[in-house]
């Protein structure tokens, strides 16, 4: 089994620790991972603001990058959405513009092999007790990408589950979204922004010392909150939680 | 009367504007958590919702692909029931047919029963324009029309209004315009519908003419219907001696049976009934019963083009059940007037910048108005794919350029070198991780002004991924 760590590019950038813990809990899993250098983003960021055109040759860098793997693993809900969803558009769209098969037979491969992170787990490794110690209370918040496009249903939360010496506290309107929306939270910042404060409250409301998502470009939004409403809530994301044990805490 | 959404700033100042407006966001957290919530359960009810689901979006898009056949099979099952039928192809054609059909009845006044293609091409102020009076008789629309104000709801178009401001319309408006408000009105829901009621009751039975939309009509029978809740509609299209029924082109169904499927979905999707409680349905003109003309104006306003896109064209499958705007937590923030038309919430974020253009600021900033959270494709009865449409819109607004987009393509394009080349891309990030300590929390510039707003950036970290893999792993 041929496994490629597909990090992202806000994680590469912003959280380094998300990639270090996928690999330290997959090495811990038996699971031997590569982290392919030639990759860069899926153009989620692009592609969402209009700009279609422009993540054509990041599709055929992630074809080439991943090429010689069987599973691309990522800790990033939203970025495998844009894969599974939006590559096979892409390709079809840049045939039907007359310039070819091939983006669309590179966007092909790409899609059956991409896996967010707590898919693997779970469907392909055939694990939710994953070994984990995390003594703290935590409140899961199941991004909109991960939760409607991926369809990852309890997933997180059955992995969640199995982490000895966790307390799960349910957070209210938790299929709510965060506000983020890449550059919706620029474009429309007031609104994000009222998103965003109503979601912080729902999650400090729950006690929780913790809040953590499948992704981090939604918790780059929800931690850029607490932080300036001064809040003490840590955002982690689900991969560092479930990379700490009792012998290495994670945090 | 009701003013237009002519020369509307773009979505994100005006919905700027309305989040901080405490009171219209506690109005529409408590109206649209509640219906969302009942919605819920009345779908949950039904076993085959998704096949319900999948069935009506099928006949929808059928019906989509054949449109002209349906509409000349239509049009001559009107025909034959006595009816007469006017193609209007805009906004200015559908109103002269409009005022031309009631100036013939010499009549000065009219009653509505609400109709969305009407607003949409502001029959009201044309009629107006012409001397002829129209009178707004569904509860919600008669609250908007009296206060002179603008609907934001495609189903509860007051839905930003609550119980005190619509006591305070009343006693303030409605002597000027028929019967006055009882004395000593309170705010009680029971209060105010029987302050509505004995109002409206008096136009009912004086209106010789009446104009109303439609949400279905059936081609093979040439029956329009209309479902509603108050039984004000019922009224307004059998007490006139002439009706005239404007209606969108798309609202057509093939056959009688189809609306088997509608029937379901469309309750339970927009106010959360089992079966709503009046379906009135009208079949051209009957002796003795009924209006003795009957009029069908079929407007097309931007649907022809719309349906040219192969994306975008699914926007017309769009029963106007509203579900999408209770469950979509940008509208519950912005409101119904930030969308700056009568289709607001997600729906009229793509609709209005396909039948409208997207010339004007508020058009080009709709596909733009949504965080592409997928609520609102979760929820539509029709299955429309909204936040894909949003994304192909958004591509449209790009290429067009103008406003910001300019700066913004050319940062894209340097960014997609960068990611084009994962050297310049790790050298980059590295430069950023040394130079971390002087990093503001907030970034200079008008993008990260807004972002700064609310929300501190995140720290860079010491080393990004790429280098500590090099380090540790390769
Ligand atoms: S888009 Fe779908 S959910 Fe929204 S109003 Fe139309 S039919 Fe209802």
């Amino acid at each position: 089994m041929r496994v490629a760590l597909f990090v992202t590019c806000v994680n590469d950038a912003l959280y380094p620790r998300t990639g270090r813990a996928v690999v330290t809990l997959l090495e811990r899993l038996g699971v031997e991972v590569a982290f392919p250098a030639a990759q860069t983003c899926c153009g989620q960021p692009q592609y969402n603001t209009g700009y279609r055109r422009e993540t054509e040759p990041l599709v055929r860098r992630y074809d080439m990058a991943f090429a010689d793997y069987d599973y691309v693993v990522t800790p990033s809900g939203s970025c495998a959405a844009m894969v599974r969803d939006n590559y096979p558009r892409i390709g079809r769209k840049a045939a039907a513009e007359g310039r070819g098969s091939g983006l669309a037979t590179a966007a092909a491969r790409s899609v059956p092999k991409t896996y967010e992170l707590t898919e693997f787990l779970v469907d392909v490794l055939g694990v939710t007790d994953v070994g984990a110690y995390f003594p703290h209370s935590v409140t899961y918040h199941p991004t909109c990408h991960g939760l409607r496009m991926l369809g990852l249903g309890d997933r997180p939360r059955r992995l969640l589950e199995a982490v000895r010496g966790l307390e799960l506290r349910e957070l209210p309107g938790a299929e709510e979204c965060c506000g983020f929306g890449g550059t919706f939270a620029v474009k429309n910042a007031a609104v994000s922004s009222a998103m965003g404060e109503d979601k912080v409250r729902a999650i400090t409301g729950t006690g929780a010392a913790a809040v953590c998502t499948v992704d981090n470009s939604c918790l780059m939004h929800i931690g850029g909150t607490l932080s300036r409403q001064g809040s003490e809530v840590r955002p982690l994301h689900l991969a560092e939680i479930l990379a700490s044990t009792e012998e290495e805490p994670w945090v | 009367m009701s003013g237009t959404f002519v020369g509307m700033p773009s979505f994100p100042v005006a919905a700027g504007v309305a989040v901080t407006d405490e009171r219209l966001r506690g109005n529409l957290r408590r109206a649209t958590h509640t219906i969302r919530d009942k919605r819920a359960v009345a779908v949950g009810e039904l076993a085959d919702w998704g096949a319900l689901r999948e069935a009506g979006k099928e006949i929808k898009d059928r019906t989509l692909r054949g449109l002209d056949g349906y509409l000349v099979e239509l049009e001559a099952a009107v025909t034959a029931a006595g009816g007469v039928v006017h193609w209007a192809s805009d906004a200015d054609e559908a109103n002269r047919i409009v005022v031309d059909l009631v100036r013939a009845t010499g009549e000065r006044e009219v009653v509505k029963v609400k109709s969305m293609a009407t607003q949409e091409i502001g029959l009201n102020e044309a009629l107006e324009a012409a001397g002829i009076a129209a009178f707004e008789t569904d509860l919600a629309e008669l609250i908007v029309q009296l206060g002179e104000d603008r609907p934001s709801h495609i189903l509860v178009p007051a839905i930003h209004r609550n119980r005190e401001e619509i006591r305070e319309i009343f006693v303030r408006t409605m002597s000027e315009w028929g019967r006055p408000a009882p004395e000593g009105l309170t705010d009680s829901p029971a209060e105010l519908a029987e302050a509505a009621r004995v109002h409206l009751r008096e136009k009912f039975l004086r209106a010789k003419v009446g104009i109303s939309g439609a949400n279905f009509m059936v081609a093979e029978t040439g029956t329009l219907v209309v479902v509603e809740s108050e039984g004000n509609g019922r009224m307004c299209l059998t007490l006139p001696e002439t009706l005239i029924s404007v209606v969108g082109i798309e609202k057509v169904v093939p056959s009688w049976r189809d609306l088997e499927v509608f029937l379901q979905t469309l309750p339970r999707s927009s106010t959360a009934e089992r079966m709503n409680p009046y379906t009135s349905m009208w079949t051209g003109v009957t002796d003795g019963d009924g209006p003795e003309a009957f009029h069908l104006v079929l407007l097309d306003n931007g649907r022809t083009a719309t349906l040219g896109d192969e994306v975008g064209r699914q926007a017309l499958r769009c029963i106007r059940c509203s579900a999408c705007l209770n469950v979509c937590p940008v509208y519950e923030r912005a409101g119904g007037h930030a969308y700056g038309s009568v289709y607001p919430g997600p729906i009229g974020a793509i609709l209005s910048p396909q039948l409208r253009g997207i010339r004007s600021e508020v058009d080009a900033s709709l596909p733009f108005a949504s965080s592409l959270c997928g609520a609102c494709y979760e929820v539509c009865p029709v299955a429309i794919d909204i936040p894909e449409v949003l994304v192909h819109l958004r591509e449209r607004v790009v290429e067009q350029g103008g406003k910001g987009h300019r700066l913004e393509k050319a940062a894209m394009k340097a960014a997609g070198w960068v990611l084009n080349h994962p050297g310049a891309l790790g050298a980059g990030e590295r430069l950023a991780s040394k130079t971390r300590k002087g990093h503001p929390k907030k970034l200079p510039g008008p993008g990260g002004r807004q972002w700064g707003q609310s929300r501190d950036l995140p720290q860079l970290p010491a080393e990004p991924f790429r280098d500590w893999w090099k380090k540790n792993r390769a």
